[in-house]
């Protein structure tokens, strides 16, 4: 699935999870697991009330109302649970995540990967949220902040330990781009719109002569960019409001990448001109609008006017703008602002999955998918319900019921660190000095 | 010019009086009535007669007078009381032009009224008002020793003048972190934060009785006023309006409570989020508690922030409520019925959760009295839902303040 030219640049990486790989816990489960009695929520059909999940070796063996147990499988009680897949959140800086710097607007040859600190803490919270796979990515004060790093939530020391790699081993990840009023303004970035993408198509006119051409002398950043001309790394365009998402299509239109568009806080009012385009978005929702003048227009509906428009759509938690720990909350908030609830689900799974071409391997329970998946006590939307476990490839890496895993899954004394400064202290750092 | 304004007058005197006329014969009924002020009434009835709550009762048995507008909703409660926000204050474009929370000049300003900058159109009232929070705590923020007062608000009314119920409810003082001045200027730690604040309060003191002139000097001065500064902070030590302290760290929360000991003020803790690590010292303060909202964002201050914290001062019998708190991005403010909502999933009991945003949040701001439950005498602020109002997917479907329906969105 991944092309070539980022696997070449992936070799490295590569050997070393494969070295990981082979020493990980995977192995622990090489008899079946078998949850009985559940609901399940497939994300692939409709619920099964009283259903089965058979998993084995990190995959998905069965999942059904009726399925074939293995003789040898280790039973799990689940009468009364809620089972579903993992969350897949399309907009996550856990991880304390940094991107390019402030030296130029645009710096597509910085990686995220290069900055995430695995034992951080936040990817605790947020496997006790139920996020089993995150796009991490860099923040949106540049047109262009750097490659973004999908994560799976693996516990793990080096970065390689929590890539989202395929079978051969290439590890996957986007490019983050913006417009609006966040990468503009400062010494050395555009001070207009027109500027903003001025400088965007000036760049990517320059990286396809370079794709063009032989390649000799290698440039770190249009190799990336060569990436996304070819449409196989997709952009993760930060876009607020309808002038500066129709600025994301037009792009688009021009360049032929593959796009996901990230907040799309008025997305509402082109909701029909991007189902005829097929752009989908990945969306938040947010307890009250403002905070910038961007945001003014946020609405709770939106997500639910996208659904209805026939717009593929994720909900995404910026953590820390939401707490990954919020995130079933947020489709809740979703629901309430008319979404449908199968929706609502959907878009914390699958859909994300779909956006960014991971499917094959997550977002939704089915036989050969990885068995990421969440074990809850009620209904996932309800306020009242809790994540009891989140398993990832078939490891049960959260666990409620542990003292220590609580203390992710709610706060308290030692759950921090002093030390970590969220991703977006900067923009709110900056949003109060501005006063 | 002169002719605008006089049009716009005579509309508006014409718009309060026709609202004035109707509006206020109101009954509520609900399939299930939390009044707060007992067990729930299944099939319940409000009556309110010129904004005050007349009747509470089974429908069976509270009849509806002839003539009053009927409202209905699968569950009732009292309007919202959000304990302390900022909103009407720090507006929601997060510009310089709308952020009267905050004034830098000096560290100390507790003369700084909140109806001097509240702004009752501003976007975030409306925002929580449709959520059922019909009163509001709010005023100067963070960021300074002392920012100013706070003021209380129904959160209606087309000018403060109209809009507050209480003027100056409590002055507003702030420890730890985002209290400390850069660049050499003071307070620049913890320790300095504390002196000064002691010699604010000290200073108040020892003008409050001048010493005797001594033999040969000219009497005390009596012509000149003590500052507005002083003024207040007389009104502080002499227990008039209390001293709102947002300390999170458990060091800063200790500090307030030997400032308590010291000066014997009122002393109500903000934020606290550290405060389950000190329920006995609290507890033994006698100090009441306006929570950080369970979301507030678990990093720096709030590194060691519980979503559980509600649930253990509860269980302490600490007196607590909510707040909607201050943000200074995005979103720009909470809603203290989401944050009651998330508490009752992280181990408060369902009816404290509801308590925290309605009668508790009134007692903690000595308003209970008036508002807070649904009993004969209190203000008519009913807010109305179509499920439990604290799930999630839930909707408020109707506002009552004063008796005067303000809302009727599904939201």
């Amino acid at each position: 699935m991944i092309q070539t030219k980022s696997r070449r640049v992936w070799l490295a990486g590569a050997a070393l999870a494969a070295v990981a790989a082979g020493a990980s816990p995977a192995a622990a489960q090489d008899r079946a697991i078998a949850f009985t009695g559940a609901r399940i929520l497939t994300m692939a059909g409709e619920p099964i009330e009283n259903g089965t999940l058979v998993i084995k070796d990190g995959k998905i063996v069965a999942v059904g109302a009726n399925v074939a147990i293995p003789a040898d499988a280790e039973r799990r009680d689940a009468a009364g649970r809620v089972i579903m897949p993992g969350i897949v959140d399309t907009h996550s800086h856990i991880g304390q995540v940094a991107g390019a710097d402030g030296s130029g607007p645009i710096q597509p040859d910085v990686r995220a990967m290069d900055s995430i600190d695995p034992m951080s803490t936040t990817i605790d919270k947020a496997r006790a949220g139920g996020v089993t796979t995150a796009n991490i990515m860099p923040g949106s004060g540049h047109l262009m902040s750097g490659q973004t790093f999908y994560m799976k939530l693996r516990k793990g020391r080096t970065i390689e330990d929590i890539a989202f790699q395929m079978k051969d081993g290439a590890a996957l990840g986007g490019m983050k781009m913006a417009n609006g009023t966040n990468p503009m303004g400062r010494s050395g970035f555009p001070g207009t719109r027109a500027k903003s993408a001025s400088l965007v198509r000036e760049v990517l006119t320059e990286a396809k002569a370079y794709c063009a051409g032989d390649r000799k002398k290698r440039d770190l950043g249009k190799e990336a960019l060569c990436e996304v001309l070819s449409g196989e790394r997709l952009v993760h365009f930060h876009s607020h409001r309808a002038d500066d998402i129709m600025t994301v299509l037009r792009l688009k239109q021009e360049f032929g990448f593959n796009v996901l568009l990230q907040h799309g806080t008025e997305t509402w009012k082109v909701a029909g001109e991007l189902a005829k385009a097929g752009i989908p978005v990945s969306n938040i929702t947010l307890d009250a609008p403002g905070g910038k003048l961007e945001t003014m227009d946020l609405r709770m509906d939106n997500a639910g006017i996208l659904e209805r428009a026939g717009v593929l759509v994720s909900i995404h938690s910026d953590d820390a703008i939401v707490d990954s720990r919020m995130m079933l909350r947020e489709a809740a908030l979703a629901v309430r602002g008319g979404m449908s609830r199968d929706g609502a689900l959907k878009a914390l799974t699958i859909n994300g999955a779909k956006q960014m071409k991971l499917d094959a391997r997550v977002g939704s329970l089915e036989p050969g998918k990885d068995a990421d998946f969440l074990v809850l006590d009620g209904d996932p939307l309800s306020a009242y319900s809790h994540v009891l476990e989140t398993w990832v490839e078939g490891d049960k890496l959260f666990d409620r019921s542990k003292p220590e895993d609580l203390l992710m899954a709610t706060g308290g004394f030692g759950a921090g660190s002093p030390m970590e400064a969220a991703h977006h202290h900067w923009e709110i750092a900056e949003a109060e000095g501005a006063e | 010019m002169m002719r605008i304004t006089g049009v716009f007058l005579t509309a508006a005197s014409a718009f309060a009086l026709g609202t004035a006329a109707h509006a206020q014969d109101v009954a509520i009924r609900g399939e299930t009535v939390h009044t707060m002020a007992g067990p729930a009434i299944a099939d319940g009835v409000v009556v309110i007669d010129d904004g005050k709550i007349v009747a509470v009762g089974r429908a069976a048995s509270t009849p509806i007078p002839e003539g009053f507008t009927v409202l209905n909703a699968k569950v009732v409660t009292p309007g919202l009381v959000d304990a302390r926000s900022v909103v009407g204050l720090a507006g929601y474009m997060n510009q310089s032009h709308d952020q009267d929370q905050l004034d830098e000049s000096a560290p100390v300003q507790p003369q700084l009224r909140a109806i001097d900058a509240y702004n009752p159109n501003e976007a975030l009232v409306a925002w929580l008002r449709g959520f059922g929070v019909t009163t509001v705590h709010t005023g100067h923020g963070p960021g300074a020793l002392v920012s100013g007062q706070t003021l209380v608000a129904k959160t209606i009314g087309n000018t403060a003048d109209e809009a507050v119920i209480v003027q100056r409810a409590m002055v507003a003082a702030n420890l730890g972190p985002a209290a400390l001045a850069d660049g050499g200027k003071a307070p620049g730690t913890r320790a300095k934060q504390i002196a000064m604040l002691r010699a604010a309060l000290l200073a108040a003191k020892e003008g409050e009785a001048p010493k005797p002139a001594k033999k040969g000097e000219e009497k005390p001065g009596t012509d000149k006023p003590p500052s507005l500064e002083v003024q207040t902070m007389r009104d502080v030590l002499a227990r008039k309006v209390p001293l709102l302290v947002t300390a999170n760290h458990a060091q800063d929360i200790m500090s307030a409570l030997r400032l308590k000991q010291e000066f014997g003020i009122d002393l109500v803790l903000d934020s606290a989020a550290e405060a389950y690590l000190l329920t006995d010292q609290i507890k033994a303060a006698g100090v009441k508690v306006i929570l950080h909202p369970p979301m507030a964002r678990q990093y720096g201050e709030f590194e060691n922030a519980s979503f559980t914290t509600g649930a253990v001062l509860r269980a302490a019998g600490i007196p607590f409520a909510y707040q909607s708190g201050y943000e200074g991005y995005v979103p720009k403010t909470r809603v203290v019925l989401f944050e009651a909502g998330v508490a009752a999933g992280n181990g408060l009991a369902w009816n404290d959760a509801l308590a925290s945003i309605t009668i508790d949040a009134a007692r903690v701001i000595g308003l209970d009295g008036r508002i807070g439950s649904l009993e004969v005498g209190k203000d008519g602020d009913v807010a109305l839902f179509d499920g439990d109002p604290l799930e999630y997917s839930s909707h408020a479907v109707g506002v009552v303040i004063d008796g005067k329906p303000v809302s009727s969105a599904v939201q």
